[in-house]
């Protein structure tokens, strides 16, 4: 006879360790739990408000500097190491972790107007305004022994910014020219110009590693390749971009910042028109910085803060602002996606979370799944107006507050204006153009 | 080079031409202007002649150069190439035509035009490259999910010598292994290989391998198909199936079996010794011999128990089929040829085992066989299908035959019964017909028996039965060669008429028919669940064999041949008795009333009942016998009714809501909306009305609202009113990616929680866009590792028009394009 008996597999609810919960077996009948919409609205307004409580995205303030900031790198294979240069001509070591100064170098007479790491992270470039190019080791130097740079090259004019080729070692200035210099010769191995007498800042693109862009002073940002004998094609803007960076995960795009207040990102392969312009500071943009995901980027801005812009968004996520900290001169995304770092003329130089609501250090795994829930939450309800009113929510000093409202009403006279004069001439003798067509004054081959 | 040589030859000609004419007078003058102008120099310039080139002149003070300014001119060229015959004429007519062209070259581009090319040519070029990046990116911007560092390692174990790389050998125990290892000639670090394994790889080919590698799977994969099926019909419960199963297979074997003995003599040699050991194993065990416990409380039983009993005689049975000496078949079959009639195994005469074993009857009957019951001389002839089934039984049957002595001591017939035996040895169909009447309606029982066991056959004993069964066929081969063209029945009767002889009925179909002939009376009587039962079983041939005309049947009665076991013919007398025993036998019980009750009762029992809820005894006098009153279960009604209205006595809730409703369809409605003003443009005062033109004129109607949702129902409102508070939640506007209202209200419709689904699926709704790994840098992307095949060769493809310039350009892409291949090279060796 066969008797049937009652049984469970113990791996239904025996625990792997005594630290684990019990398992609660449920029943998913969907009769059994109702109103799925409301309480998941629910649950997104709650996750919406506690993003919220818990964005607290100031990390660190790195005090030691003796005048403004005015330029920072990452180190390229330690993400402790942060190195600054001042407008003192000081450059300065930081170790971030223990958020104290590692070492100092007196580089330069005047300011240190770009540093660059070597891919190898064995040593660094600083050019100043002393029209020096310098080479330091990133190990200081034995007790009592001098600080000096490996190696100096005098240069003819001001140097006003460098940066380093991704896997050679050849590197490229910007000033009255750009010039691309091999580490082993104290000259150029060669010079772009092109009708303009200064530069103010030029990259190496990080994928096509021959590609170079540069922003110069007459409007414009030039490309580069290190192949041609001569730049590949110039686009003239309305008013100055005064830094770019490149995407590191995509080839072809770059954004640049600009003095109108905004930021272009471009396709090199069509220059005419922007593919995104991204508004929201309320005064010139003086520096701007990938994540290494290629996902997103920070600004920074004379307007006193710092601001973190999807790529492909017309407007920021997030706002970053102290009530000390001044005109952000400099701004760079740390080599994990984790942090932000900023340099502003104050002095100091500033740790930011890149999610200003994340929990930093590890999680546990039900700690990680109940926060890409809440994620994934926001994300679904983001289109739902209480939610989204709070996610969009950011405290904003009050004279920034001001310059927006007043900017707001500038560009709605502006936009009238345009209208009636539109209006009251011809037809298709004003034509209308998008605000990406606007801001590009021409491209030239 | 052609241009250049015809400009200059056209200068040439110029000056050469003045030469001629003035000769040498010019050239005087012309020094006189230069000694004028060197005089007017402070300074006193020396002219020094250079020594550059040979000359005609030579001055042992220095090198005469005066064919230094004179070019070559084409016209000397010509006139020697004309006289010279080694050239081709090819190049004297270029010369020639140079000569006579009078074209002049474009002036070259400005240098802001020729920039501007180059520039364009270059940005073409390298916006082209940076395209080949176009797909990777839609790529990354699609993707659910991206993980960074890009290129991360396997996390999975690495091989060996990876690990391996950098150790070296250290403890004497490392170095004896080591030492192993290197003279069993195993692999210590980068071969992984073995010379051996290497070989053995070099020895097949790629496509080989592949091939063999399907074949493999093929063959895996058709085991397993085999395996599952043989899975799947052990677990098939059907006693029949199996049955069916074993028969085939005692077929094949058979079939086998033949052809060894034609082919391979040696190998049925085998399995006849198989056969044989088999016996013997049998003799000498003292299984199936009735002397275990089980068999002994049997015996006890089988005084009272059929079932029992029968177990006993099945189980003395089986031993005694797998004793049985094994005859060889090729000595059978001659002394069949030769013998016929007498050679004819036993159990070739037994009839079909519808009669039931536990028969005493039957069995006595079947031993004392007389030599001229074997006499065959016409058989029925049957359908191959019958006859397999036929053989099979027959075994069976014989084996109940050989238990007929053990059995007449253990089952002790009755006196009379023992008697008839003996007296009636050749008409023994009395008894059977007695049987028969139970027999139709039991068929299928017995069918159940029969099935019963065959399953108690042991393997060991199938080799026996079958080797029986080869043999019976046989025997029936030859039988059938003797009766020909004997198909159907009719043709059989004849036969039968012309014939007189005997007929040997071979299966139940046959018996049955004569047990009809016997007696129609038995049949008639319980015809009730007799038809019932054979409509069951529906077998039409056999139903119409039974409903031929019985007198037909009987005129042919007389004639009919006995077959000694069998009922073929019955006296009236006998017939008579018979019926008497019969209704004797079912005297007291009346079994076609019986039936129906049964089927009745069978039916209500089908029938859906009512369930009844009411509680007796509850509200009323309890006790055996006592019902609920249907008035009881009336009222519970009645009272919720009442109820419900005590609850709403005071407010009339219908009329309420009418009028409710009623307000609200006359607040929907739009107003009259009434713009006259008294006294404008007549006479005003008190009591004087507008008039009807003016009434007309200024009372506006505006047009009727759609109508309400609820028009039609008559006990419905339906708000269409916005709810304000809900509305602050609520999206106003279709959000951006979706197309329409139903993809939005879709995706917020589809919860993600863990409330409403699994943890997977959980796990999957919510993986993030974007994960990094903690304290890893993540490099931007590297070209060689996404774009492999394309090769970058900027050199190969540099700009149409070559200038100066562009020289050291070249050489710096040569350069780079070196250093990129030097760092492949690298990359491929790691």
């Amino acid at each position: 006879m066969k008797v049937k008996v009652l049984c469970r597999n113990p791996d239904d609810y025996v625990r792997e360790t005594t630290r684990d919960i019990q398992r609660v077996p449920r029943n998913y009948d969907p009769t059994l739990h109702p109103f799925e919409v409301p309480r998941e609205y629910t649950r997104a307004l709650n996750a919406t408000k506690l993003e919220r409580v818990f964005a607290k995205p100031f990390v660190a303030s790195l005090d030691g500097h003796r005048d403004g900031i005015s330029c920072i790198t990452k180190h390229a294979k330690s993400l402790s190491t942060v190195i600054s240069g001042a407008c003192d001509g000081e450059v300065k070591l930081w170790n971030l972790p223990r958020q104290e100064c590692l070492r100092t170098v007196q580089a330069h007479e005047g300011f240190v107007r770009g540093i660059c790491s070597r891919f190898c992270g064995t040593s660094f470039f600083t050019v100043g305004d002393d029209k020096t190019i310098k080479q330091w080791n990133l190990e200081a130097p034995g007790y009592g022994v001098r600080e000096e740079p490996i190696n100096t090259i005098l240069g003819k004019a001001v140097f006003t910014g460098i940066d380093h080729h991704q896997r050679e070692s050849t590197f490229v200035t910007c000033g009255q020219t750009v010039d691309i210099w091999d580490e082993q010769r104290s000259s150029p191995i060669r010079s772009f110009s092109w009708g303009v007498d200064s530069f103010s800042c030029v990259r190496y693109n990080p994928v096509e590693t021959e590609l170079l862009a540069s922003c110069a002073s007459d409007r414009s940002i030039v490309l580069y390749d290190t192949r041609e004998s001569a730049p590949l094609r110039k686009v003239i803007m309305q008013l100055r971009s005064n830094t770019l960076c490149w995407n590191p995960m995509e080839a072809y795009y770059f954004t640049c910042a600009n003095e109108d207040y905004n930021l272009y990102t471009y396709d090199i392969r069509h220059l005419d028109v922007p593919v995104t312009v991204h508004m929201d500071h309320v005064s010139a943009v003086l520096d701007v910085d990938y994540s290494p995901t290629g996902r997103e980027f920070v600004s920074a801005s004379f307007d006193k803060t710092i601001r973190i812009f999807p790529k492909d968004k017309g407007h920021s996520r997030e706002v970053y602002h102290t009530k000390r900290m001044q005109h952000v001169i400099c701004v760079r995304w740390s080599a994990d996606n984790k942090y932000v770092l900023s340099g502003s003329d104050e002095m100091n130089i500033r740790l930011w979370k890149a999610n200003a609501s994340e929990k930093l250090g590890l999680l546990s795994t039900r700690e990680k799944a109940a926060a890409h829930y809440n994620k994934k939450l926001i994300e679904k309800f983001q289109h739902h107006p209480q939610v989204r009113r709070i996610a969009r929510h950011r405290h904003l000093p009050g004279d920034i507050l001001k310059q927006k409202r007043e900017q707001r009403e500038m560009k709605e006279a502006r936009r009238r204006r345009e209208q009636n004069v539109r209006k009251h001439s011809k037809p298709g003798s004003v034509p209308l153009l998008t605000e990406k067509e606007k801001h590009v004054a021409a491209v030239v081959e | 080079m052609a241009a250049d040589e015809e400009e200059l030859s056209i200068n040439e000609q110029a000056i050469s031409a003045s030469e001629d004419e003035e000769g040498s007078d010019d050239e005087r003058k012309h020094k006189k202007l230069l000694e004028a102008i060197s005089s007017m120099g402070s300074r006193k310039r020396k002219k020094q002649n250079e020594r550059s080139e040979a000359s005609v002149q030579v001055s042992e003070f220095f090198v005469n150069a005066e064919g230094t300014g004179e070019k070559v001119n084409l016209s000397d060229l010509l006139g020697t190439v004309e006289k010279t015959s080694g050239a081709s004429n090819k190049t004297k007519k270029q010369l020639r035509n140079l000569q006579s062209s009078k074209e002049t070259l474009e002036l070259p581009l400005n240098k802001q035009q020729t920039e501007k090319i180059q520039r364009g040519i270059a940005y073409e070029k390298t916006a082209a490259e940076v395209s080949c990046w176009r797909n990777i990116i839609l790529q990354n911007q699609k993707a659910e999910q991206m993980v960074f560092p890009l290129n991360q390692e396997s996390p999975g174990p690495k091989r060996v010598e990876q690990v391996v790389a950098g150790w070296k050998v250290q403890t004497p125990l490392e170095q004896e292994i080591f030492r192993l290892l290197h003279i069993n000639s195993q692999p210590v670090d980068d071969p992984v290989l073995t010379p051996v394994e290497e070989q053995s790889l070099k020895a097949m080919s790629l496509e080989e391998a592949k091939i063999r590698r399907a074949e493999l799977q093929k063959a895996r994969a058709l085991q397993s198909y085999y395996e599952a099926k043989a899975k799947r019909e052990k677990k098939i419960k059907s006693k029949k199936y199996h049955k069916v199963q074993r028969k085939a297979k005692c077929k094949d074997f058979l079939k086998q079996f033949d052809e060894m003995v034609k082919t391979n003599p040696e190998g049925a040699l085998e399995e006849l010794k198989k056969m044989e050991l088999s016996r013997m194993e049998e003799r000498m065990s003292l299984k199936h011999q009735n002397s275990g416990k089980w068999a002994k409380s049997k015996a006890i039983m089988a005084k009272y128990d059929d079932s029992a009993r029968k177990a006993m005689q099945e189980q003395l049975q089986m031993n005694k089929d797998l004793t049985q000496k094994i005859v060889v078949p090729s000595d059978d079959e001659h002394e069949s040829n030769e013998e016929g009639l007498e050679t004819i195994p036993d159990f070739v005469n037994d009839s079909e085992p519808v009669i039931d074993s536990v028969n005493p009857w039957m069995r006595g009957q079947l031993t004392h066989e007389e030599p001229e019951v074997s006499c065959v001389t016409t058989e029925d002839v049957q359908t191959a299908e019958e006859e397999n089934e036929e053989e099979e039984l027959v075994g069976e049957f014989e084996r109940k035959r050989k238990l007929r002595q053990a059995d007449e001591e253990d089952l002790i017939p009755t006196e009379e019964e023992r008697k008839r035996a003996g007296l009636k040895k050749i008409q023994p169909a009395s008894e059977v017909v007695e049987e028969d009447v139970v027999e139709v309606s039991d068929k299928e029982e017995e069918d159940d028996d029969d099935d019963d066991e065959e399953e108690e056959e042991e393997d060991v004993s199938e080799f026996n039965t079958l080797f029986r069964l080869m043999r019976s066929e046989k025997t029936l081969e030859g039988s059938n060669q003797t009766r020909e063209g004997l198909n159907t029945p009719g043709q059989e009767d004849e036969e039968g008429l012309l014939n007189e002889g005997q007929i040997r009925v071979r299966n139940i179909e046959d018996l049955e028919v004569l047990g009809e002939f016997v007696d129609p009376q038995p049949i008639a009587e319980p015809s009730l669940p007799r038809t019932a039962a054979v409509e069951a079983t529906s077998e039409p041939p056999y139903k119409k064999k039974r409903e031929i005309d019985l007198k037909e049947v009987l005129t042919k009665e007389a004639k009919a041949v006995k077959v000694p076991f069998l009922p073929t013919v019955v006296d009236e007398e006998e017939r008579d008795e018979q019926i008497s025993i019969i209704k004797e036998a079912f005297a007291g019980d009346d079994v076609i009333s019986d039936f129906i009750k049964d089927k009745s009762k069978l039916e209500a029992a089908g029938r859906p009942e009512v369930v009844d809820l009411t509680l007796p005894g509850w509200g009323e006098w309890g006790g055996v016998g006592l019902k609920p009153s249907r008035w009881k279960r009336k009222r519970e009604r009645d009272e919720q009714i009442s109820i419900i209205k005590e609850a709403f006595a005071g407010d009339d809730v219908i009329s309420d809501f009418i009028k409710d409703k009623s307000k609200l369809e006359a607040a929907g409605r739009p107003e009259v909306v009434d713009l006259t003003l008294p006294g404008w443009g007549e006479w005003g005062g008190v009591g004087l009305k507008p008039s009807r033109w003016k009434r007309k004129r200024f009372r506006i109607k505006t047009a009727p609202p759609p109508p309400r949702q609820d028009q039609k129902l008559p006990d419905v409102i339906i708000s269409e009113n916005r709810n304000a508070s809900v509305a602050s939640h609520q999206v106003s506007q279709l959000p951006f990616p979706f197309q329409n209202t139903a993809q939005f209200e879709s995706s917020i419709r589809t919860p993600i929680g863990p409330t409403w689904n699994t943890q997977s699926v959980v796990k999957n709704m919510t993986k993030p866009k974007v994960i990094t790994k903690m304290g890893a840098i993540i490099e931007p992307m590297v070209k060689e590792d996404f774009i492999k095949n394309k090769t970058t060769t900027p050199g190969g493809k540099g700009p149409a028009i070559m200038l100066g310039e562009n020289k050291r350009a070249k050489e710096g892409t040569k350069r780079s394009s070196e250093k990129h291949r030097g760092r492949r090279s690298q990359k491929r060796r790691k």
